[in-house]
Parts: structure tokens; sequence; C-alpha cells
């Protein structure tokens, strides 16, 4: 039934190929080459949290504090970037996913040694971090004028025609498939969603792959911040406002359980491609951007509900010409 | 208690090999009950140990502590003679103990191969999953135990029966030197069983030390070398099979001689309270019809995996059957909810009782009202003197044993909650009881209890439906019994066509 | 061992000596003294604290919130949650906005704004309770859902334009200190109690978070209850809908944005227990107290509101972690 899983993601991608092609019969370069190389550059950063947060959701958590965690990283590089121009660009991005990964590991370790709900863990430090942001910064702006041309032009310079932004994002993706299908970091992470029991009687450590999971999380969200106020040139408090929602809807719509245990990169990367070419479309033909909180509304509950109906309990399957056939002798190798 | 069968077995199959794992003075104590009491035992390469006793007697929890699940509370254990604390279930695996649970503790959304392989999955050069090695050594474990399940399929399709054979895969696939087995033939079929027999002579040859845990005499006489009997969380008797004649097994189980076990009143039987025709659902069991009358007792047997509590829960609403009808006191009905069962008359005492017969932290007067809520409140305000009363009135009539009735019913005995569980459907004056496994779980004295309170009820007027996988208890409770097998009817038994042979033969279809 | 037919009668005590201790060590107890130290800090660290006024307009921060949290409360305890009661405000708000603008009058824009959020509620409770949706990805979805419409009906414009008389709710007093939000904040709570704790219906709310499965085997509509708890919620956000936007006179798209989460916290600094089954209204009574105050005091001191969320995020993280850790504590010193 691994027929099954890929089954959904052509399905989705199948879907996002068809509304690419009724918005391109509104916009004439709507589908051109140039137009969708940028929305994918557009919604990297999108696809870096969704799957930050698939990680999280796979061992049956949640992290609500990603888009915070992003604000304040992101406001405290610009904030290195500025005061200290010289500093290399190198050394920014990893101070940025080591503040990220920090942040990160602390809803882990309450999540893991206190044992309290990541919903409760993360919603305390969704306010705590932004709150932080503005600790920091005082409230003030980090304005494009005050960062140095290098850590603007990076993410924005193209190669093959698309921008090293969309790069990175590729590269994620590629990563956290290896990470999520090859590792045992990977399959501890399922597992301990899919089954917390049979998790610990298979001898899997199940906090500290959630403590781990929630780390990535930072991590991600970390390597995120650069990206984002590199590439919009600014940084405040307030910035990704809303995005930690965005990523749980893009994981969702991906066909990613909430319950944990289920769920494929593939997916959650079509889920975010899914948002971000709405996002994308919606001035483009016409429709009121106005509308875009709205549509991701109704294609959440609609994606919801489409997870829900393929993973509904069939009950202990007992009659055996119900079950599952068994492979014909012949075909074994 | 007979002290010329508390010999240990020193002498193992091969010679005067030392034990493996060795088990000393080991107890555990949770609360309100010892499971384990001053436990010691010794596991020898190349031998299979069988583990008897009753449900209850403390053999899952020993299971859990040699798999590293729970730390004892006493004792010490030893690996090849040196003491070793299992921290974790990692440990345990580390050390070389491997189990296949009485529950398989599989994880469905991944598939076959991954579940055999989770923690010990086969890497590439560069430590990564190496898929391909995972899948074929899976399809070699599985023809080894000649099946032809697809290891790339997800754990959820499978039946019951064929995925107790992946968890039976699972446990071969670790290079364990101590393999635990617990109940693993009690969904297999006769073939099937005669392969894991194969499998595990194949494993004694190997030099590794079985545990064989199971209640079923004839297969202990067939596959087993030494014994060890359980009876209330301590170890009553050990030695070799060979020397010991079963009824002496039998008497250590029980402690007492088997006939005193099952008070059954003979009860006068009168006409049909409940007709099921041609009751099927759409995967657990298809074509179910028998009658059940007034202050009858009908058993239903079968094995694990057979559909009988499947069976038991359409009955009662949990779940819609595909077709059937229903009759009840000649009226046709038709059940979509337990509410509907409730109404008329039916309720249903489930087999896990913690999970889904009472609100474990809630206290016992609570979880006793609450099918009877509209009665004990007024237009819908709870009254607490009236609660108060009726979970009196039922704790008295099943002596029932707690500090009070405000405490969480969690706190209580194994056999206290079941108590609990049956007063609350009491309260609700039914005509029909089902029980599923009444008295799993239960050691052996509050067992008897829980029997003569069930004869009584027939005596009374009540009609019962028993399922149980227990031999003993179901020839013993019941005035018919019909046989399940895999979803299907395999007949129905009157008393006097009773005996254990008849049943098996009929659960496991085969000769 | 003794058969059930001979025996003496056990008697069993219908309770366990005085609940005392019990009582003492209890969330509600320990979160009420966290309430009198704030209250007590915060009448020294501002002399403007103690004034009856100001006390009275403290209360404003909290009791439009606390009156979907005590709906709140009772959907948390029977396992459920639903995120999207702020972007009911916000529908309800722009629904009676463009309603005032028609030029109806204010009970009927009562009955717009509850309206909407009855509506609302059901939608959430078909969801859920009838399609056996997940509620917490449903409300993520039902919550931009409900406020996109909002932004479609609205855009970034407001509506401003509300009959006189609709101001009372929001900014009326019924006596003396005792704004009209105050009062109905008291009776709600007295309601809530008596709904959770002596009803029926309470029982099995408790029951449903407790195990809903033997919820379920014990015959009670775990459906139908779940779907009347997302119908409160609704009914409640449509209700906070009139006092805010009675109180603000206007409306945005914007309003009442980030709520949902206040509102978690509230539940939970309560001592509502997020997985289900546990918890009690006086304990969300006094947690929106301790939030009133915290906020209030903070203002008073003039620090700006997105640092006194930190205050907030620590305060329901350091809450939860202290019995926790205690217990630890008392486990690792007993062996």
């Amino acid at each position: 039934m691994a027929r099954l899983i890929r089954k959904r993601e052509t399905l989705l991608f199948a879907i996002i190929v068809v509304m690419i092609a009724i918005f391109s019969t509104r916009a004439a370069d709507f589908a051109t080459p140039e137009n969708l190389a940028g929305i994918f550059n557009d919604t990297s950063i999108l696809i870096i949290l969704a799957l930050a947060q698939m990680t999280v959701i796979l061992t049956k958590s949640i992290d609500l504090s990603v888009a915070a965690n992003l604000a304040f990283t992101g406001m405290a590089i610009a904030m290195m970037n500025a005061a200290y121009p010289d500093l290399p660009l190198v050394l920014l991005i990893l101070a940025a996913i080591v503040i990220g990964a920090c942040l990160g590991a602390i809803n882990g370790f309450l999540v893991w040694a206190l044992e309290i709900p990541p919903i409760v863990v993360t919603l305390g430090t969704l306010t705590i971090y932004r709150g932080m942001a503005f600790v920091l910064s005082g409230g003030a702006w980090v304005n494009a004028h005050q960062m140095t041309p290098v850590f603007l032009s990076v993410p924005r310079t193209p190669i093959l025609g698309l921008p090293v932004l969309g790069w990175v994002g590729i590269v994620i993706v590629l990563l956290m498939y290896v990470l999520l299908r090859y590792t045992q970091f990977g399959r501890s992470a399922y597992a301990t969603g899919g089954n917390p029991t049979a998790a610990v009687y298979a001898g899997i450590d199940t906090g500290w792959t959630k403590f781990l999971a929630f780390v990535l999380s930072g991590a991600l969200a970390g390597l995120a911040s650069y990206l984002w106020v590199s590439r919009y040139a600014v940084a405040y408090v307030d910035i990704a406002n809303g995005f930690e929602l965005d990523s749980v809807a893009a994981c969702v719509i991906g066909g990613i359980s909430i319950a944990g245990g289920v769920g494929s990169v593939a997916g959650t990367v079509l889920g975010a491609l899914f948002l971000g070419v709405i996002k994308n479309a919606l001035p483009v033909i016409g429709i009121s951007p106005f509308t875009q909180m709205a549509i991701s509304g109704a294609v959440i509950i609609l994606a919801v509900a489409f997870n829900a109906r393929r993973e509904r309990n069939r009950g202990r399957i007992i009659l055996r010409d119900r079950a599952a056939a068994e492979v014909r002798t012949e075909a074994a190798a | 208690m007979n002290a010329a069968f508390q010999q240990t077995a020193t002498d193992s199959k091969t010679g005067d090999a030392p034990a493996i794992l060795e088990m000393r003075g080991i107890s555990q104590i949770f609360p309100g009950v010892k499971a384990l009491d001053n436990v010691s035992i010794a596991l020898h390469p190349g031998t299979v140990t069988a583990l008897i006793g009753e449900n209850g007697a403390g053999k899952s929890t020993l299971v859990k502590i040699l798999t590293g699940i729970y730390r004892p509370n006493e004792g010490e254990i030893l690996v090849d003679g040196r003491p070793v604390t299992f921290a974790s279930a990692q440990a345990a695996i580390d050390a070389g103990v491997t189990a296949i649970h009485q529950e398989t503790v599989l994880f469905d959304e991944l598939t076959v191969a991954e579940n055999i392989f989770l923690g010990h999955a086969p890497r590439t050069r560069w430590r990564t999953i190496d898929w391909q090695t995972m899948n074929s050594r899976a399809k070699a474990l599985l023809t080894a135990l000649e099946s032809n399940i697809d290891p790339t399929i997800r754990l959820k399709d499978l039946s019951i029966a064929q995925r107790h054979l992946v968890a039976i895969a699972r446990a071969l696939s670790i290079e364990a030197r101590i393999v635990i087995m617990d109940e693993p033939t009690a969904a297999l079929s006769r073939k099937e069983i005669d392969d894991l027999f194969r499998i595990v002579r194949g494993l004694k040859e190997q030099g590794k030390a079985i545990l064989f845990i199971s209640h079923k005499f004839d297969e202990v006489y067939e596959i087993a070398d030494d014994f060890v009997v359980f009876r209330d969380g301590r170890a009553v008797g050990q030695g070799r099979l060979k020397e010991t004649p079963q009824d002496e097994i039998v008497r250590m189980m029980v402690g007492r001689d088997v006939e005193n076990a099952f008070p059954k009143i003979d009860v006068a039987i009168g006409g049909p309270v409940l007709e099921i025709s041609h009751y099927s659902h759409r995967t657990e069991f298809r074509d179910i019809s028998f009658t059940l009358r007034q202050g009858e007792i009908l058993g239903i047997y079968g094995l694990i995996g057979a559909g009988r509590s499947e069976l038991s829960q359409s009955l009662f609403g949990i779940t819609r059957p595909l077709s059937g009808k229903m009759m009840l006191e000649g009226r046709e009905i038709t059940i979509h909810s337990p509410q509907d069962a409730i109404r008329a008359g039916i309720v249903y005492v489930p087999e896990e009782r913690g999970r889904h017969g009472l609100a474990l932290p809630m206290p016992i007067f609570q979880n006793m009202t609450l099918p009877s809520l509209a009665r004990t409140s007024r237009r819908g305000f709870l009254r607490a003197a009236e609660e108060f009363a009726l979970a009196r009135k039922y704790a008295e009539r099943l002596d029932l044993r707690a500090a009070a009735l405000s405490v969480p019913v969690g706190t209580l005995s194994g056999g206290n909650q079941q108590k609990v569980v049956i007063g609350k459907w009491l309260a609700t004056a039914p005509k029909v009881i089902i029980l599923d496994e009444p008295t799993k779980g239960i050691d052996i004295g509050s067992k008897a209890a829980v029997h003569g309170f069930i004869s009584e009820l027939a005596a009374e007027g009540l009609s019962i439906i028993m399922v149980s996988s227990e031999l003993p208890e179901i020839i013993g409770m019941s005035d018919r019994v019909l046989v399940m097998k895999e979803g299907l009817s395999a007949g129905i038994f009157e008393r006097a066509e009773l005996s254990p042979e008849a049943l098996v033969r009929a659960a496991t279809g085969n000769a | 061992m003794s058969t059930v037919s001979t025996h003496e009668k056990r008697v069993i005590p219908d309770r366990l000596g005085t609940p005392f201790r019990r009582i003492l060590a209890s969330w509600e107890v320990l979160l009420f003294a966290v309430a009198i130290l704030i209250f007590i800090f915060n009448s020294l660290a501002s002399p403007y604290f103690l004034d009856a006024w100001n006390l009275s307009d403290a209360t404003f921060n909290f009791t439009e919130k606390a009156m979907i949290a005590f709906a709140m409360a009772l959907l948390v305890i029977s396992g459920e949650i639903d995120l999207s009661v702020a972007a009911i405000i916000a529908l309800a708000s722009t629904a009676m906005g463009a309603a005032a603008q028609l030029g109806i009058g204010t009970p009927g824009l009562v009955a717009i704004g509850i309206g909407t959020g009855l509506a609302c509620g059901i939608f959430n409770g078909v969801l859920v309770s009838v399609l056996k949706l997940p509620s917490i990805v449903v409300t993520i979805g039902t919550m931009s859902l409900f406020r996109g419409i909002s932004y479609i009906v609205l855009g970034d414009q407001a509506y401003g334009k509300y009959p006189a008389d609709f101001a009372y709710f929001g900014q009326g007093y019924v006596v003396w200190v005792f704004s009209f939000e105050f009062v109905l904040f008291i009776v709600l709570a007295i309601l809530f109690a008596i709904l959770l704790h002596a009803t029926n219906f309470g029982r099995q709310v408790y029951a449903i978070g407790n195990n809903d499965f033997a919820a379920r085997f014990s015959g009670i509509p775990v459906e139908r209850v779940k779907f009347i708890l997302f119908l409160l919620t609704g009914v409640m956000s449509g209700v906070a809908a009139v006092c805010l936007t009675s109180r603000l006179g206007s409306t945005r798209p914007s309003i009442a944005q980030g709520w949902e989460l206040e509102v978690v916290t509230m539940v939970v600094l309560g001592g509502i227990s997020i997985l289900g089954g546990s918890g009690t209204i006086g304990g969300v009574v006094i947690a929106a107290f301790v939030m009133g105050l915290v906020t209030f005091g903070l203002g008073l001191l003039n620090v700006p509101g997105i640092v006194m969320s930190i205050f907030i995020g620590l305060l329901l993280i350091i809450t939860i972690a202290i019995p926790i850790i205690a217990r630890r504590v008392k486990l690792m010193s007993s062996r």
C-alpha cells in the first residue's frame, strides 16, 4: 500500500497542474518557466517551514512557535548584520541556524523532560519568542539600507534561472527526504508518532526523538529567518505573523496526519506549493488578495476531510478474503 | 503446595551449560497488588522452558521485566552470570532478549518490512537504511515462516493472524540469544503451529534459550523441555516436563482441584430472548446465527482474532452490521448505537475493562452511574445522594472491595474493577448481558467469585453471552457454545457435546 | 475466598475523610494564591492600581475572552479544541457591522451577532462530530475561512456606524463600577459552573474527556455532546463579539487577532488539562483574573503589549511545569 501514499501525492500534483493550467487561461504568462520558477522561489520559505513542521507532527507533536522563532532569529541576525557589517555571511547564517536550534531545543526540552503537551509548550513559547524579538530590537525595524549588499543579494542571485533562495529550498527538500527515509532518526520519528507504545517496546527513545524533532524544526526556522529578512529586506517584530498556521496547513494539505506517523516529504512540498500557487495566482487572475485567507481555509478543511476518509479505522480485518492478498508464489523473486 | 516440585531446573539439555539468563528473587509491586513475588528462574541455551499459569498469574509482568519495559522492585537479573539492569527496552534488546508479545505491538502505517526491522534496519555503506536488503530479508523471513505476505504492504491491511506472523518474523530478525514467546499460537491454525514449532526447534539447535508462555498443555508437552508454573505471582513449581504428569502441573496451576472452580447452578431455561439471523460485518464476521434463551449462558469460543469480540460489539451497537436480523423477545429490532442496545436491554462488559469499560481517573460511584444518569438525576441535575445510593447498592451486591466509593476506580484491583463494570450494567436492569473475557487478568480466587455471580444472574432470569478463550471456563459455565473461526461460525455445541477436543478442533479447523 | 452469597456485609464509605487536604493542594488554590500575590505586587508597584474605576477598566481586559473561555473549557475537557473562536468574533462583528450599515437596530444586531456565532459553531460541530475530523486542524481551517470571509467583505476598510444604544454592552455599567460586561461575565461563570458541575451533561463531558471509548460503551451520545459543545463556543464567541464590537465601536477584519491563543492560555492556566478529563470553571475564573491583573498591572507600568505577552507565556509554562517538577522531586527523594 505504499501505492496509496504515492497516489495521494500524484493526485495533489495533478490538482496543482490543473490549477496552473486554469490560471494560465486567464493570465497568459502564468505558466511560463520564469513565472513558475518565481512561484517556487516565493514558496521556498514556506516549504522549509512546512518540512520543519512535518518532522514535529510526525512525532505526534506540533510546533506553533516556528514563526515566532523565525521573527526573533531574523531580527537577531539582521541586527548583527547592521551593527557588524564585516561579519562574513556564512557566519551569520550559521548563527541563525544555531539560534533557531536553541529556541527549538527549549521547546524540545519542555516536551521531553517535563512531558508538557507540545501544544501548550509552543503556545507559550510563541508569545515569549515574539516578545523577545521586541525586547531585542526595542521595537525598531532593521531596514534594507542597514543591511550589507552581500546579505541582501545572495538569495536573489539567479543560478540557471532560479534564484539561490529557490535552490536552498531544493537542497533542503532533498536533505529532509534523505533524513526521513534513510536514517534511524527518520524511522524513529515515524514510529514515535505512529504507535508510541510499540516504539518504546522496539527500543526507541520516544522522548529523545521528539526533542530532536523540535531542535531540527528550530534550526530550519533559523535558516528560514535569514532567507526571509534578506528576501523581504526588512526585519521587524511582526514578520511571518501567522506563518505557523500556514506551515500546519501545508502539511495537512500534503497528507500529513495530525495524529502523527503518516506523511511524506513530497506531500508536504506539494502542500506548500499548492498554497504558493494560489497565493501567486490570485492577483494575477484578478481576484482580490483578500480572498486568499478564505480559500486557504476552505482548502484545509477539504484536505482534512480527504485525509480522514483515508485514515478511517477499517476495524480489525478478520475475514481472510478481506485481508490483503498474499503475493502469488510465482511472483516471488 | 507440593514441595516435591519446587526443585530448580538444574540439568539442561546441553549438559552443564550454564544459564544464559537468570532471575533471582524478582518482585514487582503495583498499587494494590503484588504482581510478582520472589520469583527465581533460569533459562538455559538450547532449551525451551514453558511458563505455565492462569491469566493474572504474573506471566505478562515477567515478560515486561525481561524486555526492559518494567524495572523490578526487588531482585536481580543475570545474563551469563553477570548482573544486569535493563534501563530501557533497548538495553534488553542489546543484551540479546527478544519477545513476541501476546498483543501484537506494531505499526499500522508502516510496511511489513519496516515493522520487522524497526530499530535494527540493515544499513548501506553510508549508514543510511538499505531498503532493498530490508525488503528482501523480510521476504526471506516470511518465506521461512511459510507465508507469502508481501513485505511492502502496510500492516493495517493484514488480518490478525497475518500480523501475528509479522510479529514472529520481527522477533526472529533480531539476532537474539533469548527468545520469549507469549501465547504465540493463540491466533494460529494447526499448520501454522507446526511451522512455528519447526522454527522453535531450529532456534534450539542454534543454542538459543526460549521461554514459551502458554496455558495449552498439549503444545507445552510437544515443544518444551522444562517448565515453570506461576500462580498468583509466585513460581510454585519447576521441573522437567518428561518427568511430570499433566495433572500435577494442573494442580500447581490452580492450587486445588479444577472441579470447584466453576460453581454452575442448574437453571431452568426459558423461551428464546434473542434471535440472531445471518449477522454479517464487512470485514469482521459473516453469517452468524444463534438463539439465546432466558436463563441460558451461551459461550462463544474461538482463537484470538476469530471475531468474537467484534460480533459482541456489533450486537451492542458499537459497530453496524452489514446485514442480518435481530429479534428481541419476538420483536424485530435494529441496534445502531449503544444507546439503542441499552434501551433494548442488551449490555456489554468489554474485554478491555480499562480501555473500554471504565474511566479510570473518575470515582467508582461516577463510573457506576454513568449509563443510569437519567434515573439518578432530576431534570438533568445530578443528585449525589441518589448516585451514592445506587453505587452502594451494587457495591454490596457484588461484594466490592474499595476504600470508599469516591476513590478513582483505577486504584482497584482487576477483579474489583470488573465488579464495577458489571454493577454499572446491572443498574440498568438488562435482559441480556454480553461478557467479553470476564475473568481476564483476574486472580484465581476472584475468578470463582465472578463465575458464581454469573451463575446467579442466570438463575435470576438474565440471559448471558460469554466470550472466552479459556476452555475450562467455557466448558464449565456454558449451556451451549458457539465456536467461531476467522469470522465464520464453526458450529453450535450443546452442553452434552462439550469437550476440549471438540471445541479446539472446531476453532482451529483441524482434524 | 468468600463467594458472593454468604458474607458479612462489607460497608464501603461514600467518601474518605475530609477533602480538606486535597482541596488545599489543588490547582485552583495555588492559582488563587498567585492571584493574590500579583494583586499585592501591583498595588505596591503603582499608585494607580487600587482605584475602583481603574480596576473596573481592568476587567475589560479579560471579560470578553473569559466568556469564550468558559465554553472552551468544556470543549477542552471533552478532549477537543476550537482555534477558530477569534475568527468567529471577526465574522460576527463583520455581520453586525454590515447590518448596522443597513440601519438595523440594536436588538437585531445582537441577534445577528449571536446568530453568526451559532452558525459558525454548527459548521465546526458538523465537521468534527458528524464527519469525525480532528478538531485541531479543522478549526485551523475554519479559522482561516471565517476571518477570510471577513476580509472578503471588508478588505482593509472598517465599519464604524453603530447605533448609539449599541454601545451599552461594551461600555455601559449596571451599577456603580460594575460594567455590563463584568456582570455578564459573573452570570455566565455561574451558569457554566452549574452546567459543568451539577448536571448530567457536565458529567457526560467529563466522562468523554476521561475515556471516550468507555463513555461511548456506556451509552453516552459522544458525537451529540461534542456537537453541542461546539455550538456553545460558537455562541459564546458571538456574545463576545457583541461586547467587543460595542466596546470598540468599530469593526475591522483584524479584530481580536490572536485571541484564540489567549483563550486557550486562560483555559490551561485555569487548570484544565489540555488532554481532557479534568478542570473546573472556578479555575478559569481565577485564571481570567490573573491574566487581567497581569496585563493591567503591566499596562500601568507602561510595559508594551507585546512584552506583556512574554509574561503570559512564561506564566503558562511555569504554572504547568511547577507541579510536574514538584512531583519529580518528591519521587526522587522518596527513593
